[in-house]
């Protein structure tokens, strides 16, 4: 499987992105943002977490305008997969790739910790190495991951089985306690918690390895 | 020329920046503050003759988020 990073000035989870995809056995290139084509037969885009911009405006609102994220708009529109994670998630909804919009978190504070969460469904290559219902552990390191959506896209999410995580203990205020959520397509996921920063048990956990490697399971066989 | 465009968050999405600030005017003795919501302030110097759809176009695409946000040009 070929996955290619996304690097934006203050992406800071770029090569843990990379490792992660390494270790399930993906052959991984990194892309600076303002190159304006991705290599050729990429299967994944990953879309790291980060303050890209600073943060500036809205969290993943100037990410969304760069060069290389109409390449990635291009990539999804042929039916290419994208994760994204933290700030990616942030990206992917400032993109329109992905519904809703992530708030300042209900209480305020940066929340750094690692946190239980329920796999909502097993029917994505992202979640197929899990079992529905299954708990999992990932940190998350958010300011603004206060999930937000309207009555009508809420209920398009919840009808067509496209909440792929939700939160054990809500942390940040998201409707629905919803941490990650899948395109209609099933092959773009966004998500807040970080599965790279799961996949070594020397870092505290390795939850997140069963994600990568469903994830190359899919695409390598596909 | 010269625009400014205000954006807020729009009715009905919980604004927490905003409650946090009602709250701290409450401790400092200030009663009777019902709401507080927090928005921004963008001012644009624009070439003369910029149209009002063009600024209205800027914002859809990046100085508002119009899933969670609205906003108001103002022309000066």
């Amino acid at each position: 499987m070929r996955a290619a990073v996304i690097v934006f000035p203050g992406s800071n989870c770029d090569r843990d992105m990379a490792v992660a995809l390494k270790a399930a056995g993906a052959d991984v290139s990194m892309v600076w943002h303002k190159d304006a084509a991705l290599p050729d037969g990429l299967d994944l885009v990953a879309i790291p977490g980060g303050f890209s911009f600073g943060d500036y405006l809205r969290c993943g609102a100037i990410a969304a305008q760069s060069p290389i994220c109409q390449a990635v708009v291009a990539h999804v529109e042929r039916g290419g997969y994208a994760l994204g994670v933290c700030n990616g998630f942030q990206v992917l909804t400032e993109t329109g790739l992905l519904p809703g919009a992530l708030m300042r978190n209900a209480g305020l504070k940066f929340i750094c910790k690692t946190v239980g969460l329920r796999v909502q469904t097993s029917d994505s290559a992202f979640t197929e190495g899990y079992n529905a219902g299954d708990v999992v552990n990932y940190p998350v390191a958010h300011h603004d991951g206060n999930y937000t959506a309207d009555d009508a896209t809420l209920e398009a999410l919840k009808a067509e089985d496209r909440i792929a995580f939700t939160y054990e203990a809500n942390p940040n205020g998201s409707v629905n306690d919803i941490a990650g959520i899948l395109s209609q397509n099933r092959r773009v996921l966004g998500m807040m918690p970080h599965p790279e920063r799961a996949v070594d048990a020397g870092h505290g956990g390795t939850d997140g390895q069963a994600l990568f490697r469903g994830l190359l399971g899919q695409l390598t066989s596909a | 020329m010269k625009a400014r465009v205000h954006v807020m968050l729009k009715a009905g999405v919980l604004d927490p920046q905003g409650a946090a600030i009602q709250h701290a005017l409450g401790a400092l003795g200030f009663d009777g503050v019902e709401g507080v919501r927090q928005g921004k302030v963008i001012e644009l110097d624009l070439a003369d003759g910029t149209s009002e759809e063009t600024i209205a176009q800027m914002c859809d695409k990046l100085l508002a988020n119009v899933v969670i946000e609205s906003y108001k040009i103002e022309v000066l």
